[in-house]
């Protein structure tokens, strides 16, 4: 058999100055034949790098095999066997340091386009169930066990567990914080890069499984959350709240108006819409010159939104140099292209303001690196006497977030490490709480979309296999 | 449909409904809507946050009253912008698209406290009747200094009274009580020597400012309650911070009380204003339709 081509595909992308004006998705997907072409490239290995690469093992050479037969649906269905929102993975995970980054081709030339085939499948197999004017495709069963199972948080690592679970064959409802559902796929990554309506085509995926969700309950405010398992009404619960706390830098100045923390301006944006005001009634206000602050792929969310509201200048400003800088190099690279520019080795001081309290300046210093850190990266340490100062008037603190104690402090008996992150005891993200699993940011700190899945998955299989020992000991 | 939920069983496709709403003064609504999970776990202090329907804002109101038994939240709206505007339109019989809550940390009342003086202007009357109705339980003799700018903008009077051992009425014009404004009759008691462990002043900003001002020449603890810009109201956003004693609390999640005395009013003014040109945009769009 001849291999096709040596080259990977690339994504077909709008072109950069026409997309950094409005919301619309910046990557196009791929066209069959580019698919099919790209699918031909796969060796099939026996020994399967790839899947032992994604946090959720998805069955990759399998699936590749049935795109190259023709079959998407068939490829979509093999997805998710493993991956309930193949859609979504196939456009916001890191595969160049999961999956792409161990595939064999890596080695000699360029691996496969694992993401976008996994995208391209996804949209597909969705195309054609509504051209057949088919919902969601889930097989609700009636649930074979009598336990229900609380999951709290509707992000990444809920859905996932919660769509496992039904799967088992348990009841599950989900309770979500927020009046609508997807957590950080909603609130936090924007319309171009994750269009809202796969959100929902995810998530009514997962209902349709016979998941139960409910927004506006808080739980730790709504429900009380240690009554939810001593009522007997669950007999297991899910903690998947995320990483909701914004992080702020602590320098003065930043409670001016005009300074936003990320989680502000991409809620406002995402979340609430404000994009479209007046026709949504969510205000944001977006000045001619931004500094985003941080470098990771929020940074560059919050960046690309502002450009996209009509910001004449944004710079990412970043106290490390571009090696270092956390965002996918894909994300960085779309950024650039838009015009985005980046201020590196440059830590904020100090946010001026005027007579109105609003921003009109930022002083920074500039750093170089020194001696590598903990982290195995080299610590940015300050020039002396390099103050100077950006004229912006608008700035976004994106430095991670951490834990949210909303729910944490209000579980009787639960265990935190010190940042305030739940403690897990098990690959399975048990916790200190018998029946009690926790797993995604709210264990691990601000981290991927398909590792929170995975996370997930996981804990789906740890409370089955607890309740099942239960019941045979019963 | 994802399932809004309301009800105090899981599983049902409950709306939030409005079953009562009164005008109580101009643009000042009070509403009772059906919520009963909140209902039954509300106390002083707390707060919902409310979307009208789909495009709407998420408004942070504070819980004027409520009734676990009925599953009922009594709210007081003044309708200021386009959101408290859509939503006052709303009737008997209609449903609010979400309803969240209860918000923020309940207010701690402290059995210590036998005498408190409650300075209340305008709205800041509906967040304070829970907290009078609190230290009323716990035995404390309350009096209460209660502002408007006029007569008819004097709102849940009969409440305030049934709750006091003694009210002052004060209006800017004169039209009812004393002319003049709360911190008034709040410095002057002070002033005579009267006795009180507690202030807790509620209303507009400056007027909370004012009423501090006055109490921290006296040394008298005072108790505020915050109305920060929020959005989510959980603490995920930090949109709603404030400085308290110069460090930065989130006052959906900290707050909304805090002591007053340690409150940066001056940025919280300014920080309450940074939207007001966009409300009064998205009003104009409203009026003559939208752009
Ligand atoms: S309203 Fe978002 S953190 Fe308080």
């Amino acid at each position: 058999m001849t291999r096709a081509s040596k080259t990977r595909v690339e994504m077909p992308r709008r072109d950069p100055k026409e997309r950094g004006t409005d919301f619309k998705e910046v990557a196009l997907g791929l066209e069959p034949e580019l698919a099919i072409a790209e699918a031909e490239r796969c060796l099939n290995c026996r020994h399967k790098p790839c899947v032992s690469g994604c946090p959720v093992e998805v069955p990759i050479p399998e699936f590749i095999q049935l795109i190259l037969k023709g079959d998407f649906e068939a490829a979509d269905a093999k997805i998710k066997e493993k991956n309930s929102l193949p859609a979504v993975c196939g456009r916001v995970c890191p595969q160049e340091t999961q999956c792409e980054q161990v595939c064999v081709l890596a080695r000699r030339g360029q691996p496969i386009a694992i993401g976008m085939l996994e995208r391209f499948v996804a949209d597909q197999a969705s195309a054609a169930k509504k051209a057949r004017g088919e919902a969601a495709d889930g097989q609700q069963a009636k649930p074979k066990y009598k336990e229900r199972i609380a999951i709290i948080g509707s992000g990444p690592a809920g859905l996932t567990c919660a769509a496992d679970l039904a799967g088992y064959g348990y009841g599950v409802d989900i309770f979500e914080a927020l009046h609508d559902t997807g957590g950080v796929l909603r609130y936090g990554i924007p319309e171009f890069r994750l269009p809202k309506s796969i959100v929902d085509e995810e998530v009514e995926y997962v209902k349709s499984l016979g998941v139960n969700i409910f927004t506006n309950v808080a739980v730790g405010l709504t429900l009380d959350f240690n009554e939810m398992l001593s009522s007997g009404k669950y007999a297991a619960a899910f903690i998947g709240t995320g990483a909701g706390l914004p992080y702020f830098l602590n320098i003065p100045g930043e409670n001016l108006n005009g300074v936003y923390s990320a989680n502000e301006f991409l809620t406002r944006a995402n979340l609430m819409k404000a994009y479209l005001f007046p026709e949504y009634d969510t205000p944001i206000k977006v000045g001619r010159r931004v500094a985003v602050i941080g470098a990771g792929n929020v940074a560059m969310d919050a960046a690309r939104v502002a450009l996209r509201l009509g910001a004449e200048e944004v710079s990412i400003v970043y106290r490390r140099s571009r090696e270092e800088m956390p965002a996918r190099i894909e994300e960085i690279e779309n950024a650039e292209e838009e015009g985005i520019k980046l201020q590196l080795l440059t830590n904020p001081a100090r946010i001026l303001g005027d007579d109105r309290f609003c921003v009109r300046a930022m002083e920074c210093v500039r750093m170089q690196l020194g001696e590598p850190d903990s982290s195995g990266r080299r610590r940015p340490v300050e020039i002396p006497g390099s103050l100077f100062t950006m004229d912006v008037d608008t700035v976004i603190v994106a430095v991670g977030q951490g834990a949210n104690p909303m729910l944490t402090t209000r579980v009787d008996g639960l265990e935190l490490n010190k940042w305030g992150n739940i403690a897990t005891f098990d690959e399975c993200g048990a916790t200190s709480i018998p029946g009690v699993w926790a797993g995604g940011d709210i264990t691990t700190g601000a981290s991927t979309v398909i590792s929170a899945m995975g996370a997930g998955k996981r804990a789906a299989l740890g409370i089955h296999q607890w309740l099942t020992e239960k019941r045979e000991q019963a | 449909m994802v399932l809004a939920m309301g009800a105090a069983e899981v599983g049902g496709d409950v709306m939030f409904k409005v079953l009562e709403k009164d005008l109580l003064a101009e643009n000042i609504y009070r509403m009772v809507i059906e919520a009963p999970l909140v209902a039954a776990k509300a106390r002083a202090g707390n707060f919902v946050i409310v979307r009208v329907s789909e495009v709407g804002e998420r408004i942070p109101l504070t819980i004027s009253n409520s009734d676990a038994e009925r599953g009922t939240l009594t709210l007081i709206i003044q309708a200021v912008g386009k959101s408290t505007r859509d939503l006052v339109q709303l009737e008997s019989g209609d449903n609010l698209r979400d309803v969240l809550g209860p918000l923020g940390t309940a207010t701690e009342i402290n059995p210590d406290v036998k005498r408190v003086v409650a300075v209340m202007g305008g709205i800041g009357v509906a967040p304070m009747l829970p907290l009078l109705r609190a230290y009323r339980k716990a035995g404390a003799e309350i009096v209460s200094i209660l502002g408007a700018r006029s007569k008819e903008l004097l709102i849940l009077r009969d409440e305030v009274e049934d709750l006091s051992d003694e009210v002052i009425i004060m209006t800017d014009d004169g039209s009812d009580g004393e002319k003049g404004l709360v911190t008034d009759p709040l410095r002057r008691m002070l002033e005579q020597g009267e006795k009180f462990d507690l202030a807790i002043a509620i209303g507009p900003a400056r007027m909370m400012q004012a009423s501090c001002q006055v109490t921290k020449e006296f040394d008298l603890p005072t108790l505020v309650s915050l109305n920060s810009i929020m959005i989510d109201g959980t603490g995920m956003c930090g949109g709603c911070r404030v400085s308290i004693n110069g460090e930065t609390k989130f006052a959906c999640v900290d707050g909304p009380d805090f002591d007053g005395h340690a409150v940066d009013f001056n940025e919280l003014v300014l920080r309450q204003g940074y939207y007001r040109d966009q409300e009064e945009h998205a009003e104009t769009c409203q009026t003559f339709g939208r752009e």
